[in-house]
Formats: C-alpha cells, structure tokens, sequence
C-alpha cells in the first residue's frame, strides 16, 4: 500500500493537519458557533429575568383587576391586556386586509407597474419609520378629529407599524407560487380571479400567516405609537355595562412603562409581571405562526 | 393529404375538430410563427415535430389562446373549433381554455390533495353530478387510480414526477375536454413513465383528440397519427417557425416529401 503513487510521485499524505488553512477554517467555525450563541443569549436572558422578578406576581388576580393607585397593594392589569388584544385586534382588521389585497397587487396584478414601484418603496421605507411617528401620525388623524384619545387611535397607529411587514412578507410569499402551477389554473379555464383565489392565495398562504403573525407580535408590544393615541386608563373598556371605545386606553406596553418608573415596589413589581405576560403573548404568537406556516401540502 | 403549407388544400378526409390557420404569431415585434395550417383530426394523435425554436409550442399555446397570457402576442389567423373561431370577435378565452384543455411540460399539480386536483376543473364548472365518481374515471382514464386510490387525501405533490404528470392528465380530461393540448408532457419523466403516459395518450385517443408537442421523434413515431415538422427560417435575420410539412406519421418518417424534413428525420440539421 506504501508504494502507491500517483503519476510516479511518493503518494501524498490525506491526514488533517492543525495548521494553514484546516486551523483557519476551524477558527472560523468556532467564530461562528460563538456568535450564533451570542445571538440567542437575549431572549433567553430576557426571558429568565421576567420569570425571575414577574413571575412570583403572576397570578389570576393581576390578570383580571385594575391597576392600583399610589400607595395601594394587590392590583393587577387586566384592562391592560384587554386594552392590548383590542388595540392589535383593530390594526390587524384595517392591517391584514390592506396589507394581503395590496400584496395581491404587488405580486400577481401589477409586479412591474409604476404603483407597484411606489406601494413597495413606500412599503420598505415604513418598516424603518421609527414607532413614535406612526403614533404622530395617528394622533393627527384619529385623536386630532375625534377630539379624544381612544382605542381605535391606539389601532390605527399601530396598523401603520404592521401595514408595510403585511405587504412585503404577502408580495414575497405569493410570488413565491410557481408560474407553473398558475399555469395550470389558467389552462383549466380560470379567470385571473379566480386563479388568485384558488390557487395562488391558498399556496401562498401559510407563508403570508407567517407575516402576520409577525406583525401582530410587533404591534403587541409597541409602546411609543401608544402613548399619543390611546394614552392610558386605570378603567376598564367596558364599564358598567357599557363599551367606552372612545376614551383612553390601557395597554400592557404603557401599563409596563408608565409603573417601571414609579417609586412603588407593587407597582414595579407589576410592571415585571406584566412584562413577562407580554412577552409570553408575543411568544406565543411566533410559535403559533410557526405551526400555520408549515406548509400543508 | 397534402402538405398543408396551403391553407385550402385538403382537411376533410377525417373530422377536424380543429382547423388552425396560423398566419403570423408575434411576440412584440418579434414574429414567431409564420403560414402554419394545422388540422387537428379527432381522435387521433396530432404530433408537433421539430428543431428548437422553430415554435411548436407556440403553434400549440395559441390552440387555446394560453400565449394570451404573454404580454405583446398578437395573432393573425384563425382557430376554428367545432365551426367557431376561438379568435372570434367576442370569445371569452377563459371559456376555450375549458373545452381545450392543457398538460404542460412540467408536471404542474396544485398544493391541494389527489382529489381536489382532479375535482378542481369540475368544481370550477359547478358540476352538478357526483364528483366523487369523475374523479374516479379521471384516475382511471390516466392510469393513476390504483396507484392513488387509497391516498386520494395525501398532496398532489407527494407524488413521483411520472404519477405527477398522470394527474395533470387526470385534472385535465376530468372535464371532459374536447381536444387535450400536450406540451411536451414526457420532457421531464425518465423512460419508464415515459412509456407509461405514451400508453396512456394511445388510451386516451379513443375518446379525446390529443396534440402532442414533442422534441423526441421517437415518441412522435410510437404515439402520433399524423405529424407536424416545423422548421424556423433564419433567412429575414430573425427566427421565424413555420410547417414545413403535414402528413401521416409513416409517410413523414418513412418518405418525406420536402429535403428539410429528411435531414431533420436523420439528423442532419444545423
């Protein structure tokens, strides 16, 4: 075996040395592994300090009582989380909607029309439009002529933060359906309409529930688009049998702002306790889109 | 027959289901196809022989106004369909695309189960009767339905690329379409679905008409009743298809008339 050779030259050795280019590489490797570490260091940190320091308070009452005042025990935040789910329930209603019929247009109606170009630019700039200016926004247009603030302030502006994430992941995930398969619609006699509805909607669906539910975790946990439009209450949305949408409103975001800065250890440790069921939601968001988003066929 | 570069010479000795005159298809500016007349004979196999680009697919994707679709064609001509021009003022082109229907080259099943596939056109049509039951025949008239009988609820896309291409058959003749366009179905398969949808396409003659688009003129001499040699003219400086010659596949393969066909036939083609 020794004397094998190739081309009459000794045979060259195959063994891995520690040197030259295997050192770099295994560097590089190691670089890499670290980083990826390095990466998911925060959310799991995050996550142990909130069970840590909120998790002690999480209990039915805070979820379901009203804030406490000044110098107060007990309380909890559950207009709050009602305030949440409302305010992100109305941006989704004006946000998905918008978002998936503008994706429609960007990807199958008109991908290379001068409104597509405009709607995608407008699109990309909006997702790196810092929060508080959709909040700016949306005190002119809501708060300013209802003469209040209010819940569906609070909605609109954070459908303004969930609108462009809509479009673009709805515009990449229905451009995703192969021309093929459109194809065949249009060969068994599809209208284009019916081609959108039929078939590229439903293939294209999972990917866009993804984006969704991204944009809905996004909103759920935006503070600055709230703190203009919606404000805060220590009231809850239904009152004494009757629905206040009109007035301000509680949201877990401002709820955890507003009380991490007060002198009271209670209050604090709501703050933390909320903390960590907002995070839990937001979570709880992203592992549900996971699961719709794996393609069903 | 003729060689029916001239567009009265003689279509009647069978039923055609089609009579194609293609005088010019463009592309934009750019023409594709020139002084085609193909007539599509009913229940035979029509095949489309030729070299690449000379516009078989073109010729066939205009048969149900597919190239409709592309943005710039334009059609001078005519497609008569059972005594009506599909290019007749008037036609709606998503309803031709339901009595003509498609498989393409790439098997093209949609995300949806076995069955929706194949109940997909007859829903689009509202059919009225048992559902279940067509698409049992639209399995079993593709040679597909033991293979898929006990996975009727499992992807379309699961499948191999040969029981793939079957269910497009499936899907497609599930509707009883009066003339199935193939675009090159058998380009994508290895031999042995090859030879199994060459089966199927003899099968399905008896009750459909079949054009065949096919760049193996093998599969031309093995299924194909009568064929079609398109060639493409450099001449203008741009390329241009056009049929070169018609006739009965013996006779094409066997005795051609024109020069070109006969270098093409034995490979003597630039």
């Amino acid at each position: 075996m020794r004397n094998l050779s190739v081309s009459g030259q000794p045979a060259p050795s195959l063994q891995r040395k520690l040197a030259g280019r295997s050192l770099r590489s295994a560097l590089l490797s190691g670089l890499a592994w670290a980083c990826a570490v390095i990466a998911s260091v925060p959310l799991f940190s995050v996550l142990y300090m909130l069970i840590m320091r909120g998790g002690s308070r999480l209990n039915w009452e805070v979820l379901s009582e009203l804030p406490p005042a000044g110098f107060e025990l007990g309380g909890g935040f559950g207009n709050a989380l009602v305030g949440t789910f409302v305010m992100v329930g109305i941006a989704a209603l004006i946000a998905i909607p918008v978002g998936i019929l503008a994706g429609i247009f960007l990807s199958v109606l008109g991908p290379g029309s001068k409104l597509a170009t405009v709607a995608r630019f407008a699109a990309k700039t909006l997702t790196g439009l810092p929060s508080i200016l959709a909040g700016v926004f949306a005190y002119a247009l809501v708060v300013l002529t209802t003469g209040s603030y209010s819940a569906p302030a609070g909605g609109v502006a954070l459908a303004v933060l969930m609108l462009p994430i809509v479009v673009l992941t709805a515009e990449e995930a229905l451009k995703m359906v192969p021309k093929a398969m459109k194809d065949a619609a249009y060969g068994m006699g599809c209208t284009r309409t019916q081609v959108i509805w039929k078939i590229v909607l439903p293939t294209g669906m999972p990917a866009v529930l993804t984006g969704v539910m991204l944009a809905v975790a996004r909103a759920a946990g935006e503070t600055a688009p709230l703190l203009f439009t919606a404000l805060f209450s220590n009231y809850w949305l239904f009152q004494d049998g009757s629905l206040e949408l009109m007035g301000p409103t509680a949201s877990l975001a401002v709820l955890i702002y507003n009380f991490s800065g007060m002198p009271f250890d209670n209050q604090i440790e709501l703050a933390w306790a909320a903390s960590l069921v907002l995070v839990m939601i937001v979570l709880v968001i992203n592992i549900v889109s996971r699961i719709i988003g794996r393609p069903r066929f | 027959m003729n060689a029916n570069t001239q567009p009265a010479a003689g279509t009647a000795a069978t039923a055609a289901v089609m009579d194609c005159k293609l005088d010019k298809i463009f592309y934009g500016n750019f023409m594709a196809v020139r002084d085609s007349h193909v007539p599509i004979e009913k229940n035979r196999i029509t095949g489309f022989i030729g070299p690449s680009g000379c516009g078989k697919s073109t010729v066939l994707r205009s048969l149900n106004r597919m190239n409709d679709l592309v943005d710039g064609f334009r059609f001078e001509g005519h497609v008569h369909f059972l005594g009506q021009d599909v290019y007749g003022k008037g036609v709606d082109p998503v309803v031709v695309r339901r009595y003509i229907g498609m498989v393409f080259q790439q098997p093209n099943p949609f995300s949806m189960s076995i069955f929706d596939n194949v109940a997909f056109g007859l829903r689009l049509n509202r059919y009225k009767g048992d559902i279940g039951d067509r698409v049992k025949d639209a399995l079993q008239g593709a040679a597909l339905w033991d293979e898929v009988k006990d996975k009727l609820k499992v992807s379309g896309l699961a499948l191999s690329g040969g029981q793939q291409q079957r269910l497009c058959i499936a899907r497609a003749i599930a509707t009883e379409p009066a003339v199935l366009l193939m675009d090159e179905p058998c380009s994508a398969l290895d031999p042995i679905a090859t030879r199994r949808v060459e089966e199927l396409m003899v099968e399905l003659k008896r009750k459909y008409t079949i054009a065949l688009v096919t760049h193996n003129m093998q599969q031309a001499t093995r299924v194909a009743d009568t064929t079609a040699f398109f060639s493409v003219d450099i001449s203008a400086g741009t390329r241009t298809g056009y049929l070169v010659e018609l006739g009965p596949t013996e006779q094409i393969f066997g005795n051609p008339r024109e020069k070109l066909t006969r270098d093409y036939i034995s490979g003597q083609f630039s």
